[in-house]
């Protein structure tokens, strides 16, 4: 009895540790938004940090010269009021928004642009976006060690809100980068007096320190538990700001963030776990969010490998794939079938490529390769990292090439960080890879399989490809921009040396109380637009 | 007694640098780095990371410098959390593991010996099979299936309690702790069982019994200093393990203990924090473990003696 009544005491203790009533419903009148974040953020300097949770709370906090228009299209001013470009497209004049201050009170200033861009392409200070800069004169060079004389770099302060930048080719989507964190501009008395300009483990982002631009100011850091943001109200365009405060929560498990949406712990989830999709399609979950997203999921063939360079093998496997059957009978979650690389939408392009489910084209390709009925063809190995979807997938593909030209591949599934290091040093066939794009264009994608590019990794070059893309972002007229595009990216689906799948969406839960929120190709929500309602 | 312990530190030294230095090899062995993405990033970029974290220098002397800040205390920033420091991470998600591990641990104490005791006592009843039966299966369920079905029932289909968190809503350490604790007990009921047998059949406990002491006398001042004896010596290696093994129920109930950082550390290639963590649990083992021998000897005249 009395250890009853202990382990009963004990209940009461723990359950007296906190508030009541479910965080969705309190947040209504609070105005308190609740995240599902993925996972804890490597940090909050928006030099350093990497990643799609990062991305959610620095666009909340700090602000870049534009910002991501939530409806999809045209970036809108951030900093930046106005702007003027050349008409050569390469020189740009920003006019900044004259009661732009920091969260400290200290006015914004051209000179704190210039810094800043100093500051992510300092060499030491190890960024890892500095290249969304190197479209600037002189950036490169800089960043490079080749000159340390920042003057050299095509960035100037005409006076406090003028900012001149000088680029090296015009570059159509420059507007669109503006609004990547990697430009944000920051605070460089707050930087300076926790570290120096390169130092990556400053304190500055703590919470006390923290000082920056956004919506909102960072409040409270509690590390893998929750990050709280609450209103700023020196923000230049605080009277829009409707929301009082945002929790992020870092849920890395996607069955975790379910059970916590479903709680009402949640307003919006990262993701659906992958078992529910097709689950909560056929429920008509109406929480359940299934939008267009730029991202393709491909396979990347390893061009240089004896019986893979040839590409009408290439074009024998990806005309081999029922592409449809893949997106409604295994990944079953909205996702839509690809036959180009660029998702088409991409700021208006469409591409025409098809890649058609031949099998009697793919066999006699394969035929005029030398393997007849995939006699004598080589088991083949399809890698992917340890993830049910991507072996569901690989599974699928390995019987429809099976089936369709009678060759057998094998499947290896890796550790994320074995993976990668196998696909960086080329030691693969074919393997599963996604991207998505980091600005609203075409050219996020197609650059990414030039010759010397890092991200390419199949070992395909094409000259004429090449050239391709150097007219393109040579020329400031959209529509001849988006047919030298078009035919960089015919060629590439000629030459197959990654063969699309699908088209990613983006698949979460919203609690109907969320407004102002759109769907957009990038998945950008600006806190500035939503609010809550019942 | 003083010598038992001078004489464990003593070995514990050389067994903690032996584990930090496999360790170190260990994960420079393993395929992939801290900085490989998805997105790869320019060859420039790479070596100025590299020359960050002194990971441009040849592994003897990358190992010479960690071993030489390690004896100085010094884990060295976390690779992965910029402006974190090893040290910091690890006194953020202690605090929180420990207090997870306690009440997970009082969770399977008095369940686990009070099902065990009244299992022995009451021998080859039904209040013998039926716990002990239980206790088998709590032994065999794992917790990532008892911890999404105790979410499911008392979270989403009850609505009675938090389906997850840790100190922000009311009763959000209930589920996790009873998950955790859940193994555990079954552990300690078949313990407590066995060591209260053998210890209800000695002859001082007939003695006590032909004295015409009461039962529950019997029980409480006689037999239980004896028959918990191996329950004591498995709380040391179970609190560890305790705190090792949070991770699945931190990940389940999302709360922001060490065992999280520990996995993610490892897929993260996250080498410092990896080898800060695997240093620290070592650790910890070896001084729970003698903790608990500590306390045997203390329970236990005949083992004092040997000592």
């Amino acid at each position: 009895m009395k250890n009853k009544s202990i382990s009963f005491l004990f209940l009461i203790i723990l359950a007296s540790c906190g508030e009541s009533i479910s965080p969705v419903d309190s947040g209504l009148d609070a105005q308190i938004l609740h995240f599902g974040n993925g996972s804890e953020p490597q940090g909050l300097d928006p030099h350093i940090v990497t990643g799609v949770p990062e991305h959610h709370l620095l666009i909340s906090m700090c602000e870049g010269l534009t910002i991501a228009n939530p409806k999809g299209g045209e970036n809108l001013p951030g900093i930046a009021e106005t702007w003027n470009i050349s008409p050569d497209g390469k020189t740009y004049t920003f006019y900044l928004n004259k009661n732009a201050k920091w969260s400290n009170g200290d006015s914004l200033t051209a000179d704190d642009f210039v810094w800043s861009w100093m500051r992510i392409l300092t060499p030491s200070l190890g960024s890892q976006y500095p290249d969304m800069l190197y479209y600037l004169k002189g950036a490169a060079e800089f960043h490079q060690g080749k000159t340390d004389d920042f003057s050299t770099v095509g960035v100037k302060a005409i006076n406090d809100h003028e900012l001149r930048v000088e680029l090296k080719n015009p570059t159509p989507f420059f507007i669109r980068l503006l609004s990547h964190y990697s430009t944000y501009p920051v605070h460089k008395e707050t930087v300076l007096a926790h570290g120096s300009i390169d130092d990556r483990n400053g304190l500055w982002t703590r919470p006390g320190n923290f000082v920056c631009n956004g919506p909102m100011n960072l409040k409270s850091w509690e590390l893998n538990k929750q990050i709280t943001v609450e209103k700023n109200p020196l923000y230049w365009d605080a009277d829009k700001v409707q929301l009082k405060e945002i929790r992020y929560y870092p849920v890395s498990n996607e069955s975790t963030e379910d059970r916590m949406f479903r709680a009402g712990q949640l307003h919006v989830t990262n993701v659906v776990p992958l078992e529910k999709c097709p689950v909560y399609i056929e429920n008509n979950n109406p929480n359940l969010r299934i939008e267009p997203y730029m991202g393709t999921y491909f396979y990347r063939v390893n061009t240089l490998h004896p019986v893979l360079k040839d590409k009408k093998v290439r074009l024998a496997l990806a005309y081999a794939i029922n592409r449809n059957q893949i997106v409604n009978k295994v990944s079953k979650c909205g996702q839509k079938a690809a036959y180009s690389f660029t998702p088409p939408g991409s700021a208006g392009y469409e591409p025409d490529t098809e890649i058609p489910f031949d099998p009697t084209l793919a066999r006699s390709l394969l035929a005029e390769a030398g393997y007849k009925d995939g006699i004598d063809f080589p088991v083949l190995e399809i890698l992917f990292n340890t993830q049910e979807g991507h072996r569901k997938i690989a599974l699928a593909v390995q019987q429809m090439w099976q089936e369709n030209l009678g060759i057998s591949v094998q499947l290896v599934n890796q550790d994320w960080k074995v993976y990668l290091a196998r696909e960086m040093t080329g030691d693969f066939q074919i393997s599963r890879a996604g991207w998505i794009g980091d600005y609203e264009d075409p050219n996020t994608f197609l650059d990414t399989l030039r010759p010397n590019r890092g991200n390419n990794k199949t070992g395909w070059e094409n000259d004429r490809y090449d050239e391709l893309l150097e007219l393109a972002n040579s020329t400031n007229e959209r529509s001849a921009r988006y047919e030298y595009l078009m035919q960089a990216e015919r060629l590439l689906i000629s030459e197959m040396p990654i063969i699309p799948i699908y088209t990613y969406v983006r698949q979460y839960q919203l609690s109907s109380d969320v407004k102002g929120w759109y769907p957009n190709l990038l998945d950008t929500h600006h806190p500035k637009f939503i609010y809550l309602e019942r | 007694m003083l010598q038992v312990i001078l004489k464990r530190i003593a070995i514990a030294i050389p067994v903690i640098l032996i584990v930090a230095s496999l360790t170190f090899f260990l994960v420079r062995m393993a395929p992939g780095g801290p900085f490989d993405a998805e997105k790869v990033v320019p060859p420039q970029v790479m070596k100025n990371l590299n020359a960050v974290y002194n990971l441009d220098a040849p592994l003897l002397i990358q190992y010479k410098d960690y071993m030489f800040n390690l004896v100085q205390g010094d884990f060295g920033p976390s690779f992965r959390y910029p402006g974190r420091s090893v040290t910091e991470m690890i006194f953020t998600g202690l605090p929180v593991t420990f207090e997870l591990a306690f009440y997970a641990i009082i969770v399977a104490m008095i369940i686990g010996s009070l099902a065990g005791i009244i299992a022995a006592v009451k021998r080859n009843t039904f209040l013998d099979y039926i716990p002990m039966t239980i206790a088998m299966i709590g032994i065999c369920m794992p917790t990532f299936l008892l911890g999404p079905l105790l979410v499911l029932y008392f979270g989403i289909h009850l609505e009675v309690l938090p389906v997850s968190g840790w100190g922000s809503l009311a009763g959000d350490k209930i589920l996790p702790s009873i998950t955790l604790g859940a193994a555990y007990a079954a552990y300690i009921a078949r313990l407590s069982r066995g060591g209260m047998l053998e210890t209800l059949s000695q002859d001082y406990i007939r003695t006590a019994r032909a004295k015409g002491l009461p039962e529950y006398k019997v029980i409480i001042n006689h037999a239980l200093q004896g028959g918990l004896v191996p329950v004591v010596s498995f709380l040391g290696p179970a609190v560890a393990g305790l705190i090792g093994g949070s991770f699945v129920v931190e990940t389940i109930f999302q709360i922001p203990g060490l065992g999280r950082f520990y996995v993610e550390a490892a897929f993260n290639r996250d080498y410092t924090m990896i080898l800060g963590t695997t240093i620290f649990f070592s650790t910890l083992i070896i001084f729970f473990n003698l903790l608990s021998d500590i306390a045997v000897l203390l329970m236990n005249p005949r083992a004092r003696s040997e000592a």
